[in-house]
């Protein structure tokens, strides 16, 4: 008992290291559990905000009905997912039909292992960290396409085909645009065109040193060899869309061709199976674009605004945004109406309140503060892509299959392949400049 | 810490690639082969985890089954699966089959017996977290890169086949 509990205690004394870097098995299964809680609260919330935005820029109201503002419409769609009759074709193919949607969760889930959402707060920090998230997350391109031939059913078929498709065009864009935000962590001189300069010259593929050469060069990689690294993050930033097989790139599941595309024979619990891949696999990506191009864990400006006074500024933002939320509850609170049907709802939507101001507070005590900042950030700044994948559906009408495939090979390829080359010949021009002249 | 290489973990994954690679030749459903493959060539990247080389791992999923065992599903999902399950699935060539068997086994045999004098005891292996870097070097730095020319007589030989791919698709170049 004794050794366990210090081999427990044995990793909050390294206090510099990942628990898989310091291969502490209890912490990393606390990590883990911790990611996948946390993943699933967000997909819920997700589910909830998806609905509720998309309505608001409609003009609609969205879900009103379960619990105040439809706050419990997620948990009600669970309830009545896992209650739902599991239906599988007659003719369908058992095995493969069930693997399906195992396979696409699996690699959904599998990539947050390397997601640093801290410089000590990730599960494990691979030294092949962007190689491992990129191949398993493509391996969730088989799941959708076995999910739609398994089916034994047309649309589905239709659908499988075109995101097999859609997913090997983007994978190769993303796949250049991602290599050359690699090879900015190989140049190691500060600031916006700083080349060369470091002790060594290699870079690395592991999420964590990628957002420390981001900080040890003191620029976020979009802003890297301005406008090279802004034309590559824009790059992936649409490939990623067209890798989720989200709007306005949701060709194998567009309803008004093919009822749902892949998932069309899905009900039940393994339909919610899709969506919760979906959905992970839309944070796994934007965590992807966070951690390559804005920062990763870093908050804004922290080479011009810094210093003690600038730190305890930017590190109450955790509270201040959870008593923001306490605030609108508060204020909703005090609108419902005063009839006594809605009484639980209103006592309901105060103690939500009061819980959100409780997580507040406690934020703001040093200790919590210190450590949770970087936390903050990651996931604000991957909330603000989600924002934006509700935001393209709200807005874009979706492409047809051939538009599709010409922004994928005839636009996205060309310019990713330019930036690339670009990005190596800035490097190396730079590097050479910079080094003393030889007579 | 200590390593995950155990025997076990051999075993296991050889099993799989086994059992998957045995399952890739008897099964009658094309798309259920294509799945045994994917399953052997997954646990081949563990393999190569094993021998401490994690980039060749993931380069083996990256490349192996997300890309390639995509295009195969691809191509096997637009034939005809009832009129394929009809067709003969074994050749009769029971005398090519013996001597080619009888040839890999007894390789196989002589490694086994040979094997601890044919390869050297101790190879260069670089750390975890020095792989990536590793494997760069022993390409590209001047002093230490000595796979330099068979790697890019390797890529040759793939931009023959992409150009060996076009002039087949297209009639009229």
């Amino acid at each position: 008992m004794g050794a366990l509990i210090q081999y427990i205690e044995s990793y909050l004394k390294t206090n510099d290291v990942t628990p898989g870097a310091a291969g502490n098995i209890f912490w990393a299964f606390v990590y883990i559990v911790l990611v996948f809680l946390g993943l699933s609260v967000a997909v819920i919330a997700m589910n909830w905000l998806e609905r509720k935005i998309l309505a608001h820029m409609q003009v609609r109201l969205g879900p009103m009905r379960v619990g105040p503002h439809g706050l419990l419409q997620p948990i009600a769609d669970a309830l009545k997912l896992l209650l739902k009759e599991d239906i599988m074709p007659a003719e369908a193919d058992g095995f493969v039909f069930w693997m399906a949607p195992l396979i696409v969760v699996l690699a959904a889930f599998t990539v947050f292992v390397v997601v640093p959402f801290g410089p000590t707060h990730a599960i494990t920090d691979m030294n092949i960290g962007i190689l491992f998230m990129l191949g398993v997350s493509s391996l969730s391109v088989l799941g959708i396409v076995t999910a739609g031939w398994a089916s034994n059913s047309h649309y589905p078929m239709m659908g499988a085909l075109r995101s097999s498709a859609q997913m090997i065009s983007y994978e190769v864009a993303m796949g250049l645009a991602v290599v050359s935000a690699i090879l900015m962590t190989s140049l190691h001189g500060p600031g916006l065109y700083g080349v060369g300069g470091g002790a060594s010259d290699t870079g690395t593929l592991s999420m964590i040193g990628i957002v420390q050469a981001q900080q040890e060069q003191g620029v976020w990689f979009a802003f890297k060899f301005f406008p090279l690294g802004l034309v590559a993050f824009f790059i992936f930033a649409i490939a990623m869309v067209a890798e989720t097989n989200r709007a306005p790139f949701d060709l194998p599941e567009a309803e008004s061709e093919l009822t749902a595309g892949f998932h069309t024979e899905y009900s039940g619990f393994r339909w919610s199976l899709f969506f919760l891949a979906e959905y992970s696999a839309m944070i796994a990506v934007s965590s992807i674009a966070v951690t390559l191009w804005l920062g990763g864990w870093l908050r804004p400006f922290p080479n011009l605004l810094s210093g003690p006074t600038w730190d305890l500024v930017f590190s109450v933002f955790p509270g201040i945004t959870f008593l923001a939320l306490a605030a609108m509850c508060f204020y909703s609170t005090a609108r419902m109406p005063k009839h006594p049907l809605f009484k639980i709802q209103t006592i309901g939507l105060g103690g939500f309140g009061a819980v959100l101001a409780l997580i507040g507070l406690i934020l703001f005590v040093p200790q919590v503060r210190d450590r949770v900042g970087d936390i903050f950030w990651f996931c604000a700044k991957v909330a603000a892509f989600m924002y934006l994948y509700i935001w393209y559906r709200g807005t874009f009408p979706r492409y047809r299959f051939d538009q599709l495939m010409k922004v994928g090979w005839k636009i996205l390829l060309p310019i990713g392949l330019a930036v690339f080359i670009l990005t190596a010949i800035a490097g190396i021009v730079g590097f050479l400049m910079s080094q003393p002249v030889l007579h | 810490m200590t390593p995950v290489a155990t025997p076990f973990f051999f075993y296991l994954l050889t099993a799989i690639m086994i059992i998957g690679g045995v399952l890739v030749i008897t099964r009658k459903n094309a798309v259920h082969s294509a799945l045994a493959l994917i399953s052997t060539l997954l646990a081949q990247a563990g393999l190569y985890l094993m021998l401490y080389a994690p980039f060749v791992a993931g380069v083996q999923i990256i490349l192996y089954a997300g890309g390639i065992m995509v295009l195969f599903l691809f191509v096997i999902m637009l034939i005809n699966l009832e009129r394929s399950i009809r067709e003969r699935q074994f050749n009769k060539q029971w005398l090519i089959g013996i001597v080619a068997a009888a040839a890999l086994g007894g390789l196989f045999i002589a490694v086994y017996a040979k094997g601890k004098t044919l390869f050297p005891a101790g190879r260069v292996t670089y750390a975890e977290a020095q792989n990536t870097q590793g494997v760069a070097s022993l390409l590209y730095d001047p002093h230490t890169g000595i796979y330099m020319f068979s790697f890019e007589i390797a890529s040759l030989l793939l931009l023959v086949a992409i150009i060996g791919a076009v002039v087949m698709a297209k009639k009229r170049i």
